[in-house]
């Protein structure tokens, strides 16, 4: 079956670079080992708001590290949605509902490798994932390279509110190769590989397409691989300030290409104060079956803007204050951040009003984190 | 994909080089490089000084986790050898000296904390991990070097202490 | 080709090992590393923001991968 293919070429993959790393974990002599991740508690509050979407929720991560041998850590997410975005009130009625998502990861150190093991659920009235990942972490040439080799897989449940006799399934394979590498005392870089494939129902239930004006349910592929591959660097700047700039280049079996491009500049105001701020940019060419309003018949047709042709510019800031401190005990941090999203559609149009569409929308996000 | 073929080749090789680098300048029987260095405390210290003495030395900065882990227990083996010919010398390595000192007072360090802020003698010791522990017999040879920290690995250092006392 | 590249590249090495040629060292020594340390330096240095923020970002844009942050697969509409 051509859908296991993209499947099986991961697996090899996989296979060989587990093997490559397993059989370095062996043949380094008794290095060092390397550390357990520290212990950290975070709660967080968390809201978007745009383009008729606010979802908001709590968060909690909870991670402790058990005989210095393990470290646990569990994570809940809440989604309050009230969706009244432009598919919804164009096609459908305004609705709440809310998305769980639960995760727990153990982190065990050997010589000097991390092995991360972790599990997924989360949990919408109409959709419901669960995914296992193993990511391993190597430390080689003197810990100056870092070296991540990492795997989800992930399988999806299905169904559509007002119809209880659907019901469809989506399976995800991620895998994901890094490199992390010391320059110089100051600077380091990594590159970041990841290819996904997806089989299965990838498309929505609810949202239709648009053929010769009329509308009509959406028809998207059952199969999907895509590629990613990013760089990015990282430098301290001597001034207790730090500037770091990202690049990615996306493309998949869809058609679409995507450019991200970030830069941000993080610097310590006295002795309690930290600062980020963030510049993104997105730019994406539309899926080969994407269309605003089809002209003709094709097997795949959809008019989900996400595989539209559209840009995203995102400026983002975080202030974080060192509240309490024990050196050796506890660390408490208060932290806020906030996002405002820009994203401006070109083959996309607003029914409404015939132009085309574009949203803005703000997160804001207020959270304590605490390493104990 | 033709990347993850290459890469599969590339990653032995990288840990080939990891191992062909995995050496230090110190080695095992050799005299410890000789070194005078200002303690917190003021007065300049010299391991030469020593000779007679079981020493053991410790490379450790304020920024690095493993070493504020270990601190407590090396301040347990000094107190409990220090009588007998034992000298601990804590060496920290911090471009600011006064985040040394402040961390030893919050740490309650009893054994002496030297200050390598130049790098000079980690550069003539070339640890290749932190944080590093030598022991040097009465002679002022090295006898047992320990790269990194790990739980468990203070009750090694009581009894390698003990047979270098016993000598 | 990038295997043939690979396989220059395999070549290149053994013959420079074999023929004595430093591999080379670690240039960036263990006590030279305090600025590396700071966690202003992290890439990733609050999770559950990260998440959030990659979450917003998956539900709203095609592309997807590599971003770092681990845990993803949600496969959300």
């Amino acid at each position: 079956m051509a859908a296991s293919k993209p499947a099986d070429r991961i697996n090899a993959r996989l296979l060989a670079a587990l093997a490559s790393l397993l059989g370095g974990v062996f043949v380094t002599g008794a290095a060092r080992a390397v550390p357990l991740p520290e212990n950290r508690a975070e709660a967080m509050v968390h809201t978007y708001k745009g383009g008729g979407v606010t979802a908001t929720g709590p968060a909690l991560l909870v991670r402790k590290s058990i005989a210095d041998k393990i470290s646990l850590t569990g994570t809940y997410y809440l989604d309050a949605v009230s969706n009244a975005s432009i598919d919804v009130v164009t096609t459908a009625s305004p609705y709440k509902e809310n998305r769980n998502d639960f995760g727990l990861a153990a982190d065990y150190a050997v010589r000097d490798s991390l092995v991360t093991l972790a599990v997924g659920a989360s949990k919408e009235p109409d959709y419901s994932t669960r995914s296992l990942s193993l990511d391993i972490a190597q430390e080689t040439f003197g810990g100056m390279t870092t070296v991540n080799v990492g795997f989800t897989r992930a399988a999806d449940e299905v169904t559509k509110i007002g119809d209880s006799s659907f019901l469809d399934q989506a399976k995800h394979w991620q895998f994901r190769l890094g490199i992390t590498q010391i320059l110089t005392p100051k600077w380091l870089a990594s590159v970041n590989l990841e290819a996904i494939a997806d089989t299965g129902y990838l498309g929505n239930t609810y949202r239709v397409a648009r053929v010769f004006g009329a509308a009509v349910p959406e028809r998207h592929p059952r199969t999907r691989s895509s590629r990613a591959v990013k760089f990015r660097a990282i430098g301290n700047l001597g001034g207790r300030d730090a500037v770091r700039a990202e690049y990615r280049y996306f493309w998949d079996t869809w058609d679409i290409k995507a450019h991200t491009i970030e830069g941000g500049y993080s610097r310590y105001f006295g002795q309690s104060f930290l600062a980020d701020g963030y510049v993104r940019y997105y730019t994406q060419t539309a899926a080969l079956f994407y269309s605003d309003n089809a002209q003709g018949e094709t097997t795949y047709v959809s008019r989900n803007r996400q595989l539209s042709n559209f840009d995203n510019l995102v400026i983002g800031g975080k202030l974080s204050f060192d509240w309490k401190k024990q050196p050796g005990l506890y660390d408490l941090k208060a932290n806020a951040g906030v996002e405002l999203y820009n994203l401006k559609y070109k083959n996309f149009t607003d029914i409404r009003n015939g132009s085309p569409y574009s949203l803005r929308a703000a997160v804001l996000q207020l959270y304590l984190t605490a390493t104990y | 994909m033709n990347i993850a073929v290459t890469i599969r080749w590339c990653l032995p090789l990288l840990l080939a080089g990891a191992l062909a680098s995995a050496h230090a300048s110190v080695q095992l029987s050799s005299s410890a490089p000789d070194f005078t260095l200002k303690s917190v405390a003021g007065p300049n210290l010299r391991l030469q000084e020593q000779r007679g003495q079981v020493v053991m030395i410790n490379f450790w900065a304020t920024w690095c986790g493993p070493c504020r882990q270990e601190m407590p227990h090396l301040n347990r083996i000094f107190d409990k050898y220090r009588a007998t010919g034992f000298v601990l010398l804590g060496v920290n390595i911090d471009d600011d000296p006064r985040a040394a000192a402040d961390l030893a007072a919050k740490l309650g360090l009893r054994f002496p904390v030297l200050l390598d802020t130049d790098k000079k003698v980690s550069r003539a010791y070339d640890m290749s991990a932190m944080p590093a522990t030598l022991l040097v017999d009465r002679d002022g040879r090295v006898r047992y070097i320990h790269r990194g920290y790990r739980d468990g690995v203070e009750k090694t250092y009581e009894e390698q202490v003990r047979s270098l006392l016993k000598e | 080709m990038t295997s043939r590249v690979g396989c220059l590249a395999i070549a290149l090495s053994v013959l420079a090992v074999l023929g004595g040629c430093a591999v080379p060292q670690p240039w960036v020594k263990p006590y030279e590393r305090e600025g590396l340390s700071d966690p202003i330096m992290r890439l990733n240095r609050d999770a559950l923001a990260a998440k959030h923020s990659e979450h917003v970002r998956d539900i709203r844009e095609a592309g997807r991968g590599a971003t770092g942050v681990q845990g993803g697969g949600c496969g959300c509409k």
